[in-house]
């Protein structure tokens, strides 16, 4: 809707240009709303990728990555078939672009300018190195060629280069950011649950389910390998978090006394199971680490309904976190901490209908982010902006993510049914190995 | 009960007369002279006593049978009982008033049977988070067990599982279908195949 009234407006504009090429000041205060490329809600740079002679495959995954960014506003050129030079006044009067993206084939990998087309000039270039287009590592090699486009232009990094987990019918996958390589990750014929990426992007941990017990169990995507994380190998222990140096991991256990609590076990050392929180009448599960590793997110019975609650690493200092109305506020459920620490989103039933929310930790203050259908189990991407969460809006549970900054909403992937999601951080060049 | 009392009498009078060696009077033919139908009077009488050892023997054959019948039904009904489920109100562990009864014959039972060991499965309706509905189901079954060791069971014949909202036994996302999956199932794990009724 932004996007054709713009065009339209300035259309109108252009094409009053000869009459208005005598008052300069009025075309001045025209480009004086798109120049000053700050991002303001509603109003974002328009950004082209020049089409081009080949690299298909590389140039629409970029362009798609740049649009899922959701910092600007995409905008299709034709084809102006002779290739050659960025036409900046066409590209910023006729298009109302800000941003033009030129890709050029170079020996090993692909060169990238970033064009500045109100200062008429190249802001940014770089070469970067990519694998054959078969290569296993391709896709993810783009994608940070897309993160890092995004950086030049927007400030922040993006987030093309990461990937998530679901679970579908007992079974963990794994699937990019861009809805391709969806793969199964968690063995056939045995039953996950609840799944959580390491910081270091090639282990994953999850529940593995058999006949009401669960052990928690640490895969290597690289080499397969599989070894049950020490203190879960009786009862029902679920819902792993790594702490984020990658050495500790959180988790609830569900003991025959009744009552669930969150532990922590020492993964380095594959040792050393401890209880944080106090053997009672109460439940606490569904821990999220703090990016400084030094306070724990989780969800409390303790006031009645599942609420959430904070503590230290070491168990002590627990406190409400997210402020409610005893009798009113619904029960609140599945915390995740973002990675730069601001906020926490978890998801609370309104009108018996869970929804996301997020709550901003410096103020206390909790804002509501979904309203259609029922929208459960949110975790964060590695830009601290979008989020991916579960969603029946289409009548079966799928994964859905949005942005917090725009609203915009889209799904995932189509395919089945999915639960459970986990969004890794941004994967390095070890990822790479793992197709 | 008066023909077994008479097949009775004739059985004896016939062992009786077989050990003194005289020929036992019967309570209702006609008598006939001893020496003309003696021996065809013999030979009746010997019949009718076998035939009454038959009756006798099928009677007791079906009276048998029927007992057999009565048990098993009854062994069903107390498997039926140990295999009853509970039910709960919305995101509480707490046991029903309706539902005490069913655990109380399940205590009733385990305290006859000492080899008996029975398995509870806690379950919850999808409502919740997945994580949560793990937390209740496992605490749903806790509160069965502890209901049962208040009533005399040993807990360490009692296994606690959950299974969360994994195992839904009503789809459909209505009231209803909530209120059916919200639930502690049981199974005998041991000692389940002769139970006797508690008295």
């Amino acid at each position: 809707m932004t996007r054709s009234l713009i065009l339209a407006s300035l259309m109108a504009v252009a094409g009053a240009a000869p009459l208005l090429g005598q008052n300069p000041e009025q075309e001045r205060a025209q480009d004086a709303i798109r120049i000053g490329i700050t991002y303001r809600p509603g109003t974002r740079p328009g950004l082209v990728v020049v089409p081009g002679p080949g690299l298909d495959s590389v140039r629409a995954i970029i362009r798609r990555d740049l649009d899922y960014s959701d910092q600007f506003q995409m905008i299709d050129v034709p084809a102006s078939g002779a290739g050659g030079q960025v036409n900046y006044q066409l590209y910023r009067q006729q298009f109302a672009a800000d941003h033009a993206v030129e890709l050029m084939g170079a020996p090993g990998g692909v060169m990238v300018r970033l064009h500045d087309l109100a200062a008429g000039k190249i802001r940014n270039q770089q070469t970067f190195a990519i694998p054959a287009a078969t290569a296993p590592g391709f896709r993810l090699a783009v994608h940070r060629i897309s993160d890092e486009i995004v950086r030049w232009a927007a400030g922040t990094e993006g987030y093309a280069a990461s990937r998530l987990l679901y679970l579908t019918d007992g079974r963990i996958w794994r699937i990019d950011s861009d809805d391709a390589n969806v793969v199964p990750v968690s063995p056939a014929g045995e039953r996950a649950l609840s799944n959580a990426w390491a910081p270091d992007g090639h282990r994953i941990a999850y529940t593995h389910f058999d006949a009401g017990r669960g052990t928690i169990v640490i895969e290597d995507l690289l080499t397969g390998s599989r070894t049950t994380v020490a203190g879960t190998g009786t009862d029902l222990n679920f819902a792993p978090a790594f702490s984020p140096d990658g050495r500790m991991l959180a988790y609830a256990r569900a003991e025959e006394t009744g009552a669930t609590n969150v532990f922590t076990s020492n993964v380095a050392s594959n040792c050393c199971a401890q209880r944080l929180t106090v053997r009672g009448f109460s439940d606490n599960l569904s821990p999220t680490y703090s990016p400084d590793g030094r306070r724990l997110a989780f969800v409390s019975t303790r006031s009645g309904p599942p609420q959430i609650y904070v503590m230290s690493v070491d168990g002590t200092d627990q406190e409400l976190l997210a402020p409610f109305d005893y009798g009113a506020t619904g029960p609140s459920f599945a915390p995740d901490w973002s990675p730069d620490g601001a906020t926490v989103v978890f998801h609370r039933e309104v009108s018996r209908s869970p929804q996301i929310f997020i709550l901003d930790v410096a103020s206390g203050r909790v804002k509501q982010l979904t309203s259609v259908g029922r929208n459960e189990d949110a975790t964060w991407a590695p830009d601290s902006r979008h989020i991916a969460f579960i969603s029946d809006r289409t009548g079966r549970r799928q994964v859905w993510i949005v942005d917090t900054e725009t609203g915009r909403v889209r799904q995932l992937h189509t395919a089945g049914n999915a639960r459970l999601p986990s969004w890794s951080r941004r994967l390095g060049g070890a990822a790479d190995a793992n197709p | 009960m008066k023909r077994m009392t008479g097949v009775i009498a004739l059985m004896a009078a016939t062992v009786l007369a077989a050990a003194c060696g005289g020929t036992p009077e019967p309570e209702q033919p006609a008598p006939v002279t001893a020496t003309v139908d003696s021996a065809a009077i013999r030979a009746r009488q010997r019949q009718d006593s076998i035939d009454a050892e038959n009756r006798r023997r099928a009677e007791e054959e079906a009276r048998r049978a029927e007992a057999e019948r009565n048990a098993s039904g009854a062994a069903d009904a107390l498997r039926n009982d140990m295999n009853a489920m509970i039910h709960f109100d919305y995101n509480v562990a707490d046991i029903r008033t309706q539902d005490q009864a069913t655990l109380d014959r399940k205590a009733a039972i385990m305290n006859a049977n000492s080899a008996l060991r029975v398995r509870i499965s806690g379950h919850a309706d999808e409502r919740g988070s997945d994580e949560y509905n793990l937390a209740l189901g496992n605490r749903r079954a806790a509160s069965a067990k502890r209901y049962l060791m208040n009533r005399g069971v040993d807990g360490s014949r009692i296994d606690v599982i959950s299974f969360g909202e994994e195992r839904p036994i009503a789809m459909g996302g209505t009231e209803d279908a909530f209120a059916q999956n919200r639930r502690d199932e049981f199974e005998m794990t041991a000692g389940g195949d002769a139970l006797v009724a508690p008295q």
